[in-house]
């Protein structure tokens, strides 16, 4: 019988996803890299293009500044909703849980859709501001960098609520007790011993909103109609409708370094920290 | 002791806490002395907790009324009191320093930085924990944490100090090293002190008076000489140590003393109630190898010995089966004591009492 050193025998059991995850994403992602300085010569004249050019440029900055948007509203709504969820009544826990993972079970793409549905030039809400008389000609909300944040931060506020959630339900109560008693009024609780104490909570749901955010594709492709461009559709775009994978394949080896190195500061941020 | 001219006074009158349909406080009256140490001990469920958070303001009492110095306590919300508190667990501030922590309560009376910064320093230096001010919580040990939990609660020179069980996480030399220091602390400042906890040597060694409380009422209340040696119901006297309890048959009153018959043997206890038990604790018994000419004394027969350096615990069968425990100092002993010798064990009248 084969004998397996103990030190390799928790492999056995995490083999089968390192193979998978090396037949369907390292290696396939190799080949990227590998075309990213191949096509259509070799050289890394795609990644001085992608980082000359002003239109990419300009869908990098965009990306970066939606992200932005996305993760400080996701986080400000999560953390409202945690806090519900987490110190709420029993009912109000009940309702908000419900409203959290209802999201879960409705795919991005029909979430998209009913946005589109809900914000589009006829769609319910301009119908029902334009009926009341409140506005003559209809919002543009959809279509445009507006629609994007919307869709995408209500997509993201159930997945910035987990982290803030758990680190509220790790705050001993007894620590607001005394702050209490040392006269502080509900307020100065929140902001100078709530907020911080669940600070580590924040910091990890603005990190995975940010990079959850960053390679977006549905939801910026429909609501955002071609004219709010965000890198993920830019590949799309440069691979399927103007094949010009080399260039497609740099954009694409820059967002990976780009999300890497947010990661390994998310994994960084919530580890714990080492007592001095 | 220094009198703190901010020591409060605080009354509190039939005072009952109800949990739904549960009683956690039952009609509790007493009155709490201008610096005094007053320590509230009784097993969990006892209700001792219960009060401390009603005299903290954290829980509001069903019925009753509470005072601080003659003005109405009941209605006035726990940022209102003034009070200063340790939690168990020392519910310190994880994401300031050992400074800010005890700044906290400081900056909320607005008082001038310089202000602040000379008291924090002072009180740093009171409580021992110089050259940790720039430490956070998480960086300091237990007994170091305890220390900054009594500085920050001690920082507003507050008219009460409310402690809940904050010994109760620390191994036993540290909890000495802190209970000689929450006397010298209390001492030094002068406030008055309420400390809850369940450890009956703690009670008897730090308070000025118990508070002995069980199943939401309050047994005795009388400094900690008396509940040891005059406790005046059964359950005072089995949880404030051992107690060997000697049921009396055909007792009669003999002026201030009480005689009963026991085991074919005539006893005698101070008594004014009409108990027939006569308890006497472990370190009032010695042992001979006969009767002394007077006292108590009951013959009994060894079963062990248990050797506990000074003292030694020895376990005996007494008449009609009735077990017996003292302890003796190991020095003392009558010579040749080994399970099964036959042997008297005796102790002065005024050293029992009755239940």
């Amino acid at each position: 019988m084969l004998r397996i050193r103990p030190f390799l025998r928790p492999m056995i059991l995490l083999a089968p996803l390192l193979m998978f995850l090396g037949l369907a994403y390292v290696l396939p992602f190799a080949g990227v890299v590998g075309w990213s300085v191949t096509l259509p010569e070799p050289g890394v004249q795609n990644y001085s293009a992608a980082l000359s050019d002003p239109l990419i440029l300009s869908v990098f900055w965009r990306t970066l500044r939606i992200c932005a948007i996305v993760t400080v509203i996701s986080v400000t709504m999560g953390y409202m909703l945690a806090l519900l969820w987490v110190r709420g009544s029993p009912l109000v826990r009940t309702l908000t849980e419900l409203c959290i993972l209802i999201p879960f079970w409705i795919s991005v793409l029909t979430r998209a859709f009913g946005w589109l549905a809900l914000l589009s030039s006829r769609g319910l809400l301009n119908s029902w501001l334009e009926g009341l008389g409140i506005i003559d000609d209809p919002l543009r909300l959809v279509r445009n960098e507006f629609g994007v944040i919307v869709g995408m931060a209500h997509f993201m506020i159930p997945f910035a609520v987990f982290p803030i959630a758990s680190a509220m339900r790790s705050v001993d109560e007894r620590v607001l007790m005394a702050a209490r008693g040392m006269g502080a009024s509900r307020t100065r609780i929140f902001t100078r011993v709530f907020v911080p104490m669940t600070a580590t909570g924040i910091m990890g749901a603005a990190l995975l909103v940010f990079v959850f955010a960053i390679g977006f594709f549905i939801t910026p492709a429909i609501l955002g109609g071609g004219r709010s461009v965000m890198v993920a559709e830019l590949i799309y775009l440069r691979i399927f409708q103007s094949p010009d994978w080399g260039l497609a394949a740099a954009v694409s080896v820059i967002l990976m370094v780009a999300i890497s190195a947010l990661l390994a500061l998310l994994l960084k941020q919530l580890s714990p920290k080492d007592a001095k | 002791m220094t009198t703190n001219t901010r020591a409060a006074e605080i009354g509190v009158s039939s005072i009952g806490k109800d949990f739904g349909s549960f009683t956690a406080l039952d009609s509790i009256s007493l009155t709490i002395g201008r610096g005094e140490f007053l320590t509230l001990l009784g097993p969990s469920g006892s209700g001792k907790t219960t009060f401390l958070m009603l005299l903290a303001g954290f829980e509001i009492p069903t019925r009753g009324t509470m005072t601080l110095d003659g003005a109405p306590m009941t209605d006035v919300p726990a940022e209102k009191r003034g009070f200063g508190m340790v939690f168990q667990g020392y519910a310190l501030f994880p994401h300031m320093t050992v400074s800010q922590n005890i700044a906290f309560p400081l900056q909320l009376q607005k008082r001038s930085a310089s202000q602040i910064r000379a008291r924090v320093a002072e009180i740093i230096e009171m409580v021992g924990l110089g050259g940790h001010a720039h430490k956070r919580p998480n960086a300091l040990s237990g007994g170091q944490q305890q220390r900054v939990a009594l500085a920050r609660a001690l920082a507003c020179e507050p008219p009460v100090m409310l402690l809940d069980e904050p010994f109760s996480a620390l191994d036993k030399n540290l909890r000495g090293q802190m209970q000689d220091e929450v006397r010298r602390l209390h001492r030094e400042t002068g406030t008055t002190f309420v400390f809850v906890t369940h450890d009956q040597s703690e009670a008897l060694a730090l308070s000025s008076r118990v508070a002995i409380f069980e199943a939401g009422k309050l047994q005795q209340l009388a400094p900690p000489r008396e509940v040891y040696e005059r406790p005046e119901n059964r359950f005072v006297a089995e949880f404030l140590g051992d107690i060997n309890l000697l049921p009396l048959s055909n007792p009669t009153r003999d002026g201030e003393m009480l005689t009963g018959q026991f085991g074919g043997r005539t006893l005698r206890a101070p008594g004014h109630e009409d108990g027939h038990t006569l308890a006497i604790r472990p370190e009032y018994m010695r042992l001979g190898h006969s009767a002394p000419d007077s006292g108590n004394a009951i013959p009994a027969t060894v079963i062990d010995l248990t050797y506990l350096g000074a003292d030694t615990r020895i376990d005996l069968t007494g008449p009609d089966g009735t077990a017996i425990t003292l302890t003796h100092p190991t020095d003392d002993l009558p010579p040749g004591i080994a399970p099964g010798s036959d042997i008297w064990a005796s102790w002065p009248e005024q050293k029992g009492f009755l239940l």
